[in-house]
C-alpha cells in the first residue's frame, strides 16, 4: 500500500462514524478518494496555465538543447554518412583529431585569444566604466557613444575593420603614414594578427559590459569614497581599496563569461583572416567548422566540440557555484 | 475566469503544437513521389530570381523538357552546391533527387557513400562516351562504378587587362607565357603607379591551396602522389621551392603583388574590374561577372594560357543523385541532365537563343552548358564552331587561351582536395605575408599536414 493509500484510508475510518449505518462504511472510501481527487484535479486546474508553459518549455529544451547535445555526444563516437546506419568507431575520431598538427595550434591560438582578451578585453571596458562613472556632465551621451558598437552586426564590424587594418590604404595605416610612421602590417603579421583580432572583438562588445560594470559602480555607498578621501586615499588608492573590492565579485563573474565566450570566438577569424596567416588565427571553432561544413566529417567535429565542451562546462561550472554561493 | 481558460487553452495548443511539430521534424518527406503515373523529381541548380534571364531560360527549359517527357514531373529548386546544408539536407530528407556538384565534391561524397551508383543506369546516356575521360573519371570510383555526370569544367589560366598592358607598354596579343615574362609584366604593369597592381594571389579559405597547386601543374609538379595503396605529399621538392620563391620574389623584390593579402577570390575580382590589377590566374568564366557585376569592357580582358607550359588545373561542375533516390527517379533525373546539360542537340539553338538576347557568347566555358569544353573528337569541333558563329564577345581575346589548352596537361584536384588546399594556404601566406619567409619550412610543415589530410582518403 502506498503512503497516499494509507493516508486516505485512515481520513476515511475517522469519517465513516459521522455517517452512521451499515452502508456508510463501504460508501465511505468511495466518497473520500473522489474528494481528494477533486482538490487533485482543482490544482491540476488551477495550474494549468503553468503545466502547460513548463511543458511547452521542457519540449523546446528536449528538442533544441538537450537532444542535440546528446547527439553530439553520440556522433563523437560514430562515423556517419546520414545515408546507411551510423557506424561506431570508438575514440577513431578522437585518434584524428590529436594526429592533426592543427588541433594543438587551434588551442594554443584560442588560449592567447583568452588570454589577450582578459587583459584588454577586461580592463578595458572596466577603465571605461570608472571613467563615466565619474563624469558630471554628458553621462548619457558617452554612456550611448560607447554601447553603440553594439548595435552592429558582428559581420559589418568584422568588414570595417579590415578595411581600417589594411596595410595599404587602411584607415590605421594612413592615418600612420600621414605622420611619418611606418604602421604595422595588422592582420597580414602573424605577430599581430591575433592582437588586432582582439582589438575588433573587444570594440564590438565592450559596450555591454562597459554598462554592467557602471551599474555595479553606482551600488557602491558614497560614503566610502567620502570616508577614504578624508583618510588622505588619492585616486588610485580610491579604485584599489574601494572600487576594486567592492566589485570584486561583477568583476568575477564578468571575468568567467569572458572565458566562456571567448573561447568560443569564430566570427573575427572566420571573416577577417580565415585562420592565417599561417595559421596564427585558427580557432577551436573556427577548425571545428572546417571539419563540420568544409570536410564533412562530422564524427571528428562533435569529437572536438564535445572536448570543447568538457573545457567550457568545468568554467561554467565554477561561474554557478560562485553565483550560488553569493546568492 | 474566461481569460484564464483562454491561458489555460493557449498553453495546451502551444505544448501538443511544439509536440506535432517536433514529431513532423523527425518523419522522413515523401516517399517515390509522383502524380498521375508520372515519376517526380526535385532538382536543383534552379538561378535565383536575381538573375532573370538565367532563371527565365532554366523555367523554358523545365517546361520544354516536361513536354518532351510527359511521364517526368521536374521540381526545380533554387542553389547550387553548399557544403554547410548539404549534410544536414541529406539527413532530414530535404536533399534534391538530382544535385549540382563542384568537381572538388565527388570524390568525397563516393566515399561516403553519399550518392546514388548510377553504373547501371548511365550505359543508356546518350554520349556518355563523348564526354572527356578526365572529367568521367572524378566521378568514377576505383572499382570503375560511375556517380555522376559533369556537365561544365574550366581550365585555370591567366586572366589580363589588355588596357593597362597596352598602357604599360606591352604588346596585348602577345601575353607572357611563361611566369619570368609574367614577373616583367608584373613590374612594367606596377610601374604605371595609382594603386596599379602587377599581379593578385589569393592566401585565404582555401583559395590559396588551390591557386598553388594550380601553380604547381604550371611548372610540372604535383601536389600528391600514389605509393602504393595510398596518397602522400609531393610539393616539397624543387618544384615546390621554384613556385614559393618566384611567389615570394615577386611579393617582396619586386613589390608587384600588393601589401594587401590574405585575398579571397572576390577581392581580386574587385581589383580587376576596377582596372587596378593587370593580371590573376584565373578560369574563362570570371570574364561575365568581371563585365556585368564592376561595369568592365569584354574589350579589355584578355585570357592566356596558364604560364609555365607544363600544365593546367581542371575544375567545374556536375549533377549527381541522391543516394535514397528510386531506380525509376534515378533514370528520370539522369534523362533530365542529359537532355539540360549534355544534349549536343540543343547545342545551337540554345547558343542561338543566348547570342540573341546578347549574352556572352565565344568563351570556352558555361554559362550556357551548350557552350561548356565538356566533349571530345568532332563534338569538341562542332562545339568551337558553333561558339565561333554565334560570337556576341571578342573571341580573339581568348584565341591563344584555347589554342594553348591542347598542349598543356589537365591535371585534376588532389583528393580530399579542401583539406589539402587548407594546409596549403599556409604556404602562400607565408610567402606572401612574411618577407623572412623560410620556404623549407613552410614547405615541411604544409608536407606533414597534407600527410595527415591524404591518410583519411578511403
Amino acid at each position: 500500500m502506498s503512503p497516499t493509500a494509507r493516508s486516505t484510508t485512515t481520513r476515511s475510518t475517522t469519517a465513516a462514524p459521522v455517517a452512521a449505518g451499515p452502508d456508510t462504511s463501504a460508501a465511505a472510501p468511495r466518497h473520500v478518494p473522489a474528494r481528494s481527487t477533486g482538490r487533485l484535479r482543482r490544482r491540476v486546474l488551477d495550474n494549468l496555465t503553468a503545466y502547460g508553459f513548463l511543458c511547452a518549455a521542457l519540449v523546446v529544451f528536449a528538442l533544441f538543447s538537450w537532444y542535440p547535445v546528446i547527439r553530439g555526444v553520440l556522433l563523437s563516437f560514430q562515423q556517419v554518412n546520414f545515408v546507411t546506419d551510423p557506424v561506431w568507431v570508438g575514440w577513431q575520431n578522437f585518434e584524428t583529431l590529436f594526429a592533426d598538427p592543427l588541433f594543438g595550434v587551434a588551442w594554443r591560438n584560442t588560449l592567447l585569444f583568452t588570454g589577450l582578451a582578459l587583459v584588454i578585453g577586461f580592463a578595458v571596458p572596466f577603465a571605461v566604466a570608472v571613467v563615466l562613472n565619474e563624469l558630471r556632465h554628458v553621462k548619457a551621451y558617452f554612456r550611448m557613444v560607447v554601447y553603440l558598437p553594439v548595435m552592429l552586426p558582428p559581420v559589418v564590424v568584422a568588414i570595417l575593420w579590415k578595411w581600417f587594418y589594411d596595410p595599404g590604404p587602411g584607415l590605421f595605416n594612413s592615418a600612420l603614414r600621414a605622420v611619418g610612421i611606418s604602421g604595422p602590417s595588422w592582420l597580414n603579421d602573424t605577430s599581430t594578427s591575433m592582437l588586432s583580432l582582439v582589438i575588433v572583438a573587444t570594440w564590438a562588445s565592450m559596450g555591454s559590459a562597459t554598462l554592467i560594470y557602471l551599474a555595479a559602480l553606482q551600488t557602491i555607498p558614497g560614503e566610502l569614497y567620502e570616508a577614504a578621501e578624508l583618510d588622505g586615499a588619492n585616486l588610485w588608492q580610491r579604485l584599489r581599496h574601494v572600487t576594486v573590492p567592492q566589485t570584486r565579485f561583477v568583476l568575477l563573474v564578468m571575468m568567467l563569461m569572458q572565458i566562456v565566450a571567448t573561447m568560443q570566438v569564430f566570427t573575427e577569424p572566420y571573416i577577417m583572416t580565415g585562420g592565417g596567416p599561417e595559421d596564427s588565427t585558427v580557432t577551436v571553432l573556427l577548425l571545428l567548422y572546417r571539419y563540420a561544413f568544409v570536410y564533412n566529417d562530422f564524427g571528428t567535429a562533435s569529437a572536438m566540440s564535445l572536448l570543447l565542451f568538457v573545457v567550457l562546462g568545468a568554467f561554467s561550472a565554477l561561474y554557478l557555484r560562485l553565483t550560488r554561493t553569493r546568492s | 475566469m474566461s481569460t484564464q481558460i483562454q491561458r489555460s487553452s493557449l498553453a495546451l495548443v502551444l505544448a501538443v503544437g511544439l509536440a506535432v511539430t517536433g514529431t513532423a521534424c523527425g518523419s522522413d518527406e515523401e516517399g517515390d513521389g509522383g502524380s498521375g503515373g508520372k515519376v517526380a523529381i526535385t532538382v536543383n541548380g534552379q538561378p535565383a530570381k536575381t538573375q532573370p534571364f538565367e532563371r527565365k531560360m532554366f523555367d523554358q527549359d523545365v517546361a520544354d523538357f516536361e513536354r518532351a517527357h510527359p511521364d517526368i514531373d521536374i521540381q526545380p529548386r533554387e542553389g547550387f552546391m553548399d557544403p554547410k546544408t548539404f549534410a544536414a539536407k541529406l539527413a532530414g530528407g530535404q536533399l534534391e533527387d538530382v544535385f549540382y556538384v563542384y568537381l572538388t565534391d565527388p570524390a568525397n561524397l563516393i566515399a561516403r557513400r553519399q550518392a546514388a551508383d548510377i553504373t547501371d543506369y548511365v550505359k543508356d546516356v546518350p554520349h556518355y562516351e563523348e564526354i572527356q575521360p578526365e572529367l568521367r573519371e572524378i566521378f568514377t570510383d576505383d572499382n570503375d562504378r560511375v556517380y555522376g555526370l559533369p556537365t561544365a569544367n574550366y581550365s585555370m589560366g591567366l586572366l589580363y587587362n589588355r588596357a593597362l598592358f597596352t598602357r604599360a607598354g606591352l604588346d596585348p596579343d602577345d601575353p607572357p607565357a611563361t611566369w619570368t615574362e609574367v614577373r616583367e609584366a608584373a613590374r612594367k604593369i606596377t610601374a604605371l603607379g595609382d594603386g596599379t597592381q602587377g599581379l593578385a594571389e589569393l592566401s585565404r579559405n582555401n583559395q590559396g591551396g588551390w591557386h598553388f597547386t594550380t601553380w604547381m601543374y604550371s611548372v610540372g609538379g604535383q601536389i600528391a602522389k600514389k605509393d602504393g595503396d595510398r596518397w602522400v605529399a609531393d610539393f616539397n621538392n624543387d618544384k615546390g621551392r621554384e613556385v614559393a620563391e618566384t611567389l615570394h620574389a615577386m611579393r617582396w623584390e619586386d613589390n608587384t603583388l600588393g601589401e594587401r593579402q590574405l585575398l579571397v577570390f572576390e577581392d581580386a575580382q574587385r581589383m580587376f574590374g576596377a582596372g587596378k590589377l593587370g593580371m590573376f590566374v584565373g578560369a574563362p568564366d570570371n570574364i561575365p561577372p568581371l563585365v556585368n557585376q564592376f561595369k568592365g569592357d569584354y574589350a579589355d580582358f584578355g585570357l592566356a594560357p596558364l604560364p609555365g607550359g607544363e600544365g593546367t588545373l581542371i575544375g567545374g561542375e556536375g549533377y549527381m543523385l541522391n543516394p535514397k533516390a528510386s531506380p525509376e527517379k534515378i533514370r528520370a533525373g539522369l534523362t533530365w541532365v542529359q537532355w539540360k546539360y549534355l544534349n549536343p542537340d540543343r547545342m545551337e539553338q540554345t547558343l542561338k537563343t543566348y547570342s540573341e538576347q546578347d549574352q556572352p557568347i565565344g568563351l570556352p566555358t558555361a554559362p550556357p552548358n551548350a557552350a561548356a569544353d565538356v566533349w571530345v573528337g568532332d563534338l569538341r569541333e562542332k562545339q568551337q564552331q558553333l561558339r565561333e558563329k554565334y560570337a556576341t564577345v571578342p573571341v580573339e581575346n581568348y584565341q591563344s587561351f584555347v589554342d594553348g589548352l591542347s598542349e598543356l596537361e589537365k591535371n585534376i584536384e588532389p583528393p580530399n582536395a579542401q583539406q589539402v588546399y587548407a594546409a596549403l594556404d599556409n604556404v602562400m601566406q607565408g610567402v606572401l605575408t612574411n618577407r623572412n619567409a623560410d620556404i623549407d619550412a613552410l614547405l615541411a610543415d604544409a608536407e606533414t599536414k597534407v600527410n595527415t589530410a591524404l591518410a583519411q582518403v578511403r
